[in-house]
């Protein structure tokens, strides 16, 4: 019988990562995700497992590099001043193939910023943060069950392609108390990784590294990280779309597309055909959703709590086939359903008035 | 015919990249020689770090993971923590563990974490040519303290060992020289030792060894050896400064010959 329970966000992805597996846990106190931490500091030891709170966000990301190159199944949690810090070693384990997760809980920034919930660390998850080129496998979960359910897909989609797959939320979703229905536990034995580095048992030595200095065997490395990645794409892009025959598309993420959401409902009741397209995965970007919805979509209208981040993800996928506007709240502030329909209707009335050329923008940033 | 001097099963037969009268060979050697005889390379997994010894998994034929710069000991402790019942090193130069990595190497020592660290200490930068190191002397010339380092300006050099030597979880700490084969024979018995605490399960080990740079430091291999012995040295004293607890296990009697037979 499935579980049902009463759980703040940062419990139910802590708690929905023990249940895929997870058994090694390295971070280090931020908030608003702290709570994650301390959950595992309460129950991984319970059920065999290790929890270390590492002096720094540098450490925590590179005993996860150890542990996940010795076969461990690892995770580890921070805030977008943390996440910053384990940069480094992000682009360590891309360059070594490890799996992984890695949770950021986003705030507002840039530098300390304040704890509010926040989208503004949507480049540094999609675009590479850390140095070289390479992806992260990025989920976005807007509702604390969707958070549990996705956990398990982050470790699962991790090791099928030995990537680092990221759980992009935000303050309110890690703070949030939502019902929820708790996956099941699956066998914590980690699947097969003939990779890891557990002793040679009298074969021959393994080495994970991300050297190479000839360039040519460098950029050869590459060429097999990039086939990688375009697989990924090909197979792993996720989306949720709602009222697919509409006119007008709201495009949002993460727990501002539950807000959007609202707007949609609040802009049809009004009369406006308005739908929501809603990426669940941020890298891989969902273009093929775009290209369901682009033959009769009169215009895109995008929501971010940012100064428009992932915005620019969505122009590359309509490629100036309609107009994608811009809605953005910063510094922590979350954007009430009422102003997005205002946007919306400004939107559509510039649209009707052939205010709008197809492949011109208009947007500003917060009010 | 008695075989008194053969390679060690743990090192490769590859040509090293070191500079002519670096000492990062024969502490490979050490390395080696005591895996061997502990029997110990086949669950053993190294950690190599950035600098002249990145490539370390090229000679010693155990697993290895490559660490950034300073973080070997964060490695070594995932490792370790996924796999209690192996063995985990890192191998680090003195700009890796006493620079960059500062925070790693305390706060494994501070943990008590169960891992030995090979700390090779040439008071230089010698991947990227011949930098100051946190270890470089007072007075020592290198391409960024260029008219000597002058504690006023530069700062102190850093005596880690000491440092460490205040932890707790500290089971077993030493400082060896490489510049003549007594020494090396007295740093062989001290590798042994550091990989014998973690066998103990006692708690952190290191050994650092005083080693050369002859190009970093711009002196024949002859000269950087006797520069270790008349400048290094007396910054830096040899011996053991957090002895080996008793051994629970017959290890002492089995291995009790250690490097005498390389004296």
């Amino acid at each position: 019988m499935a579980e049902r329970k009463l759980m703040k966000g940062s419990h139910a992805l802590a708690e929905a990562a023990l249940r895929a597996g997870c058994r090694y846990y390295f971070g280090y106190p931020i908030t608003p995700q702290t709570e994650l931490s301390e959950y595992m500091a309460r129950e991984l030891p319970a059920r065999g497992g290790v929890f270390i709170q590492a002096e720094s966000e540098v450490a925590a990301i590179n005993m996860v590099y150890g542990a996940a190159g010795a076969g461990g199944r690892v995770m580890t949690s921070s805030s977008g001043p943390g996440v910053s810090l384990k940069q480094e070693g992000i682009s360590y384990l891309c360059g070594s193939e490890l799996p992984c997760v890695i949770i950021n809980i986003m705030r507002g920034g840039p530098g300390l910023g304040n704890i509010m919930p926040s989208q503004s660390d949507y480049f540094q998850a999609v675009k590479g943060g850390g140095h070289g080129d390479y992806r992260l496998i990025v989920l976005a979960p807007s509702t604390v069950q969707e958070a549990a359910d996705l956990m398990r897909l982050a470790f699962e989609l991790s090791e099928r392609y030995r990537n680092p797959a990221m759980v992009l939320g935000d303050g309110m979703l890690g703070q949030m108390m939502e019902p929820v229905e708790l996956p099941p536990e699956v066998a914590p034995a980690p699947p097969e990784r003939p990779w890891a580095t557990r002793g040679t048992g009298g074969g021959e030595p393994r080495v994970i590294t991300s050297i190479y200095l000839e360039p040519e065997v460098l950029e050869e490395h590459n060429r097999r990280l990039q086939a990688k990645y375009a697989e990924i794409e090909a197979r792993e892009a996720r989306w949720e779309l709602l009222e697919p025959e509409s006119d007008f598309f709201l495009v949002a993420y993460g727990t501002v597309a539950r807000i959007a959401r609202s707007a949609m409902k609040l802009a049809r009741g009004r009369g406006l055909s308005v739908g929501l397209l809603r990426p669940i995965t941020l890298w891989p970007f969902p273009r093929r959703a775009f290209e369901q919805v682009l033959p009769h979509a009169r215009a895109f209208l995008t929501v971010e709590m940012s100064s428009g981040q992932m915005v620019e993800d969505v122009r590359l996928a309509v490629d100036g086939r309609a107009p994608v506007a811009f809605h953005g709240r910063l510094g922590g502030v979350v954007p009430e359903p009422e102003e997005i329909v205002a946007r919306l209707e400004e939107l559509a009335g510039k649209v009707e008035d052939g205010g709008v050329h197809r492949v011109a923008t208009f947007e500003h940033a917060g009010r | 015919m008695r075989v008194i001097y053969h390679r060690p099963r743990a090192l490769s037969d590859a040509h090293t990249h070191y500079c002519p009268g670096c000492t990062h060979g024969i502490a490979h050697r050490l390395v080696a020689e005591v895996m061997d005889e502990l029997g110990i390379v086949d669950r053993t997994i190294g950690v190599a770090s950035v600098g002249c010894s990145v490539f370390a998994y090229n000679y010693l034929r155990c697993d290895f993971q490559q660490a950034a710069h300073g973080r070997a000991p964060a490695v070594a402790t995932g490792i370790k923590r996924v796999l209690p019942d192996r063995v985990v090193f890192t191998y680090q130069g003195d700009g890796d563990l006493a620079s960059i990595g500062t925070a790693e190497i305390i706060h494994a020592a501070a943990r008590g974490e169960r891992i030995t660290v090979i700390f090779i200490n040439n008071g230089i930068y010698g991947m990227t040519g011949g930098q100051m190191a946190p270890t470089s002397l007072a007075g020592q010339v290198t391409t960024t303290s260029p008219r000597g380092r002058d504690p006023q300006l530069q700062g102190n050099p850093i005596r880690i060992t000491e440092m460490l030597a205040q932890q707790p979880g500290v089971a077993y700490l030493a400082r060896g020289s490489l510049h003549s084969s007594r020494e090396i024979g007295r740093a062989r018995r001290m590798v042994q030792r550091a990989f014998e605490a973690q066998l103990n399960d006692a708690g952190f080990a290191m050994v650092e060894l005083l080693s050369s740079c002859p190009v970093g430091w711009n002196m024949t291999p002859r000269q950087a050896l006797e520069h270790i012995e008349q400048a290094v040295v007396p910054v830096y004293p040899v011996g053991e400064l957090v002895p080996a607890p008793p051994s629970r296990g017959a290890s002492d009697g089995r291995h009790g010959k250690g490097g005498s037979d390389h004296a």
